[in-house]
C-alpha cells in the first residue's frame, strides 16, 4: 500500500483545491466571504443528499429514488412543516421510517435494490405531486434563518459542510456501529456469523439515508424558499457521482463521508467554474461530467502507480 | 412446459389484465384504438428496453444510464441535418445511428480504459451528451421531413409502423441471442465473466459490442420518437431511463445478468403504457398514477423474487 492508496481522501481534496484555485484565478473577486457563499450556497443540500446516497452504497446497494425522495421531503417542508409543524414533523419521521422499512424488505426478500428504488421513485414523485401539484409553498422562517445565517470567518455553506463531514465521519468511521455498517458492505455473511442482525443493520443504513435525504430536502427549501415536485430530480445522479468522486466504491463498504462531502462541493463548484470561464451555460452540465471523468482518471493513474510500487 | 419456466408470460398476463380492466370501464368500446396506442408508445419503450436488456445481461453492475441523453443527442443532430427537407430521411437515420454508435463507443472507452464502473462511466458521459444536445439544439424546434413524420405516425397492415420496427428489432435480437455465437458469448459472460474469459470467450469484445448496440438502439428510438412527435425536445428521453430498466425487470430478465428475455420486454413495454392509461381512465390524478405505477413495479419484483425462490 502506498501513501495515496492508504489516504484515499487526498485525491478528492486535491481535486477540490485545484478547481477552487482555478476559479479564484479566473475570478479573484470570488475569493471573499460573499463570493464563497455564492459559490457553495447550493452545496449544502447536495452534500446532504450525497451522504444519504453514501449510506446506501455503503451496504452495496444503490438508490435511484433519492432525487424524488429529496423533492418529496422538500414539498413536505414547504407545506406541512410550514403550516402545521407537528404534522409536518410526523410526516418527515414517517418518511425516514419508511426508508428503514424499505431497507429491511430489500434484505429480507433479497430484492435488487436498483429496481425497488426505481419503483419507489415513482411513489415518492407521485406523493410529491399529490402534496404540491404546482410549484409553491414557503419555507418555515426558522429554516430560512438557519440557511442564510452569516457566521463569522467562514460562510454558512462552508461551515455546514465541515459540520456535516465531521458528524458523519464520527458516525460512520469512528463509531462501533458505523464500523459494523461498513462491514455489511464488506462481507454481510461474516457480520451475520458474528452475531449481528444484518436485517436491522440494513434498516439502520437505509434509515440514515432517509434522515439525510429529509435534511437535504429541508436545506433546499431553506435556500429556495419554495418547493416543487421536480426540485431535486438531478440529485439522484449528482449524489452517486459525489460519492464516487469522494473516493467511495460501489462495493465492499469502502466509503468516505468526508470525501463524499468534498465530492459534492467539487460538483457544485464545477458548475460555477464554467460561468467564470465565460463559456456558454450550455456546458455547465457537461463540465460536471468532464470533471468526474478527469478525477477518476487521476485516481486510476495514482492507483496504477501504487500497484507498481 | 409449466408457465413458471416462461418468465415472459407474466408481463403479457399483466398487460392483458390492464387491457381488460380498461375495457371493463368503457364496456368494450375503443379496444382497437387502445391497442393501437399501446403498440405505438410501447414500441419506443421496447426499443430502448431491448438495448438495456443486453447490457443488464452482461452481469451485475452493467447498466446504461446514458440512454436518455443519447436519444436526445441523436434526435437533435439528425433533425438538424435533415432540416425538414424532403428526401433526407435516410441521411437522418444514418446520423442518428452513427451518433448512437459513437456514444456507445465513448461509453465503452471510459469503462475499459479508465476501469470505471459502468454506472459512473455512462452517467458522466450522459452529462456531456446532454450538454452537446443543449448546445446544438438551442431551443430550436425543427420539424421532421413530412415523409418521415408520415411514416412514424402511419400504419401498415393495421399496426403502427414504429411497432413494426420495434418488432423486427426484437426478432433480430432474439435470433442473435438464441442462435448466434455472439449471443451465447453474451449470456456466458453474464453468468460468469471469469469462467467465460477462461473458456476463451472474447469478453471485452462482447462488452464493447453490447455497449455500442444499446446506444445505437437509443439513437434509433430517439430518431423515431422525434419523427413521431414532430421534433426533438431536450427532455424527450427523460422518462426512458427508468422505463428501460423497468421493462427489462418486469419482462422477466434477471437483474443479476446472464439471462435475458426478449418477448418479456415487449410485454412489459405494453404493460407500462396500459397501466398508465388504465389509471387515467379510472380518473386517477398524476400523483396517484405515479404512486400506483411504482407500487405495481415493486409488487411485480416481489412476486418475481418469491417465484424464483420457490422454483
Amino acid at each position: 500500500m502506498n501513501f495515496l492508496a492508504r489516504h484515499r481522501i487526498i485525491l478528492p481534496v486535491v481535486s477540490l483545491a485545484v478547481l477552487l484555485a482555478a476559479t479564484f484565478y479566473m475570478q479573484p473577486r470570488a475569493m471573499s466571504y460573499f463570493g464563497l457563499n455564492l459559490l457553495f450556497n447550493l452545496a449544502v443540500p447536495i452534500a446532504l443528499a450525497t451522504i444519504a446516497q453514501m449510506m446506501i452504497i455503503m451496504v452495496n446497494d444503490i438508490d435511484l429514488s433519492l432525487g424524488t425522495f429529496v423533492s418529496l421531503a422538500a414539498c413536505v417542508t414547504a407545506t406541512f412543516l410550514n403550516d402545521t409543524p407537528m404534522l409536518g414533523l410526523l410526516i418527515l419521521v414517517a418518511l425516514i421510517l419508511s426508508y428503514a422499512l424499505l431497507g429491511a424488505v430489500i434484505h429480507a426478500l433479497e430484492l435488487p435494490a436498483i429496481v425497488v428504488t426505481l419503483g419507489m421513485s415513482f411513489v415518492w414523485g407521485g406523493l410529491a405531486l399529490f402534496i404540491l401539484p404546482s410549484p409553491g409553498g414557503s419555507s418555515p422562517d426558522w429554516l430560512r434563518m438557519l440557511m442564510t445565517v452569516k457566521p463569522p470567518f467562514a460562510p454558512m455553506a462552508v461551515v455546514a459542510a465541515i459540520i456535516i463531514a465531521a458528524v458523519t465521519h464520527l458516525l460512520i468511521i469512528r463509531s462501533g456501529i458505523g464500523t459494523v455498517l461498513r462491514g455489511v458492505g464488506g462481507n454481510a455473511r461474516s457480520v451475520e456469523r458474528a452475531g449481528w442482525p444484518v436485517i436491522r443493520l440494513k434498516a439502520l443504513a437505509y434509515g440514515l439515508a432517509g434522515l439525510f435525504g429529509v435534511l437535504a430536502g429541508m436545506a433546499l427549501v431553506g435556500l429556495a424558499t419554495s418547493a416543487d415536485p421536480n426540485i431535486a430530480l438531478r440529485y439522484t445522479l449528482l449524489s452517486i457521482a459525489g460519492v464516487i468522486l469522494g473516493g467511495g466504491e460501489f462495493t465492499g463498504g469502502k466509503v468516505s463521508p468526508t470525501g463524499a462531502v468534498i465530492g459534492a462541493l467539487t460538483l457544485t463548484l464545477a458548475a460555477s467554474f464554467l460561468s467564470f470561464m465565460r463559456l456558454s451555460p450550455d456546458w455547465q452540465i457537461g463540465a460536471q461530467g468532464a470533471i468526474l471523468i478527469l478525477v477518476l482518471t487521476a485516481r486510476l493513474i495514482f492507483s496504477r502507480k501504487g500497484a507498481g510500487a | 412446459m409449466k408457465p413458471v419456466t416462461k418468465p415472459w408470460l407474466w408481463s403479457w398476463l399483466a398487460a392483458a389484465a390492464a387491457f381488460a380492466l380498461i375495457l371493463a370501464l368503457t364496456s368494450g368500446r375503443g379496444a382497437g384504438e387502445l391497442a393501437y396506442a399501446a403498440l405505438s408508445f410501447g414500441a419506443f419503450a421496447a426499443i430502448v428496453g431491448l438495448g438495456q436488456m443486453l447490457v443488464i445481461t452482461l452481469g451485475p453492475g452493467n447498466v446504461d444510464l446514458s440512454i436518455p441523453a443519447t436519444m436526445t443527442l441523436a434526435a437533435t443532430l439528425a433533425l438538424k441535418a435533415m432540416g425538414s427537407e424532403p428526401g433526407t430521411a435516410l441521411l437522418g437515420l444514418a446520423i442518428a445511428l452513427g451518433v448512437g454508435a459513437g456514444a456507445g463507443l465513448a461509453n465503452y472507452a471510459l469503462i475499459f480504459l479508465l476501469r470505471l464502473p459502468p454506472i459512473i462511466a455512462t452517467l458522466a458521459a450522459s452529462l456531456i451528451y446532454q450538454s452537446l444536445a443543449i448546445w446544438s439544439n438551442r431551443g430550436l424546434r425543427i420539424k421532421p421531413p413530412t415523409g418521415l413524420a408520415d411514416f412514424a405516425t402511419g400504419r401498415f397492415l393495421g399496426l403502427p409502423n414504429v411497432a413494426w420496427v420495434a418488432l423486427a428489432l426484437a426478432i433480430l435480437v432474439w435470433v442473435i441471442l438464441e442462435r448466434s455465437i455472439w449471443g451465447r458469448w453474451l449470456l456466458a459472460s453474464g453468468q460468469n465473466l471469469r469462467a467465460a474469459r477462461l473458456a476463451g470467450v472474447p469478453v471485452e469484445l462482447v462488452r464493447a459490442t453490447t455497449y455500442v448496440s444499446v446506444a445505437t438502439f437509443a439513437g434509433l428510438a430517439g430518431y423515431l420518437l422525434a419523427s413521431f412527435s414532430g421534433g426533438a425536445a431536450l427532455n424527450m428521453g427523460a422518462e426512458y431511463l427508468l422505463m428501460s430498466i423497468a421493462v427489462v425487470v418486469i419482462g422477466g430478465s434477471s437483474i443479476a445478468g446472464g439471462n435475458s428475455n426478449v418477448p418479456g420486454v415487449w410485454g412489459a413495454a405494453l404493460f407500462m403504457f396500459l397501466v398508465v392509461s388504465m389509471l387515467n381512465s379510472y380518473g386517477a390524478g398524476a400523483g396517484a398514477r405515479n404512486v400506483l405505477t411504482g407500487a405495481i413495479i415493486i409488487a411485480i419484483v416481489i412476486a418475481a423474487s418469491t417465484r424464483r425462490t420457490r422454483a
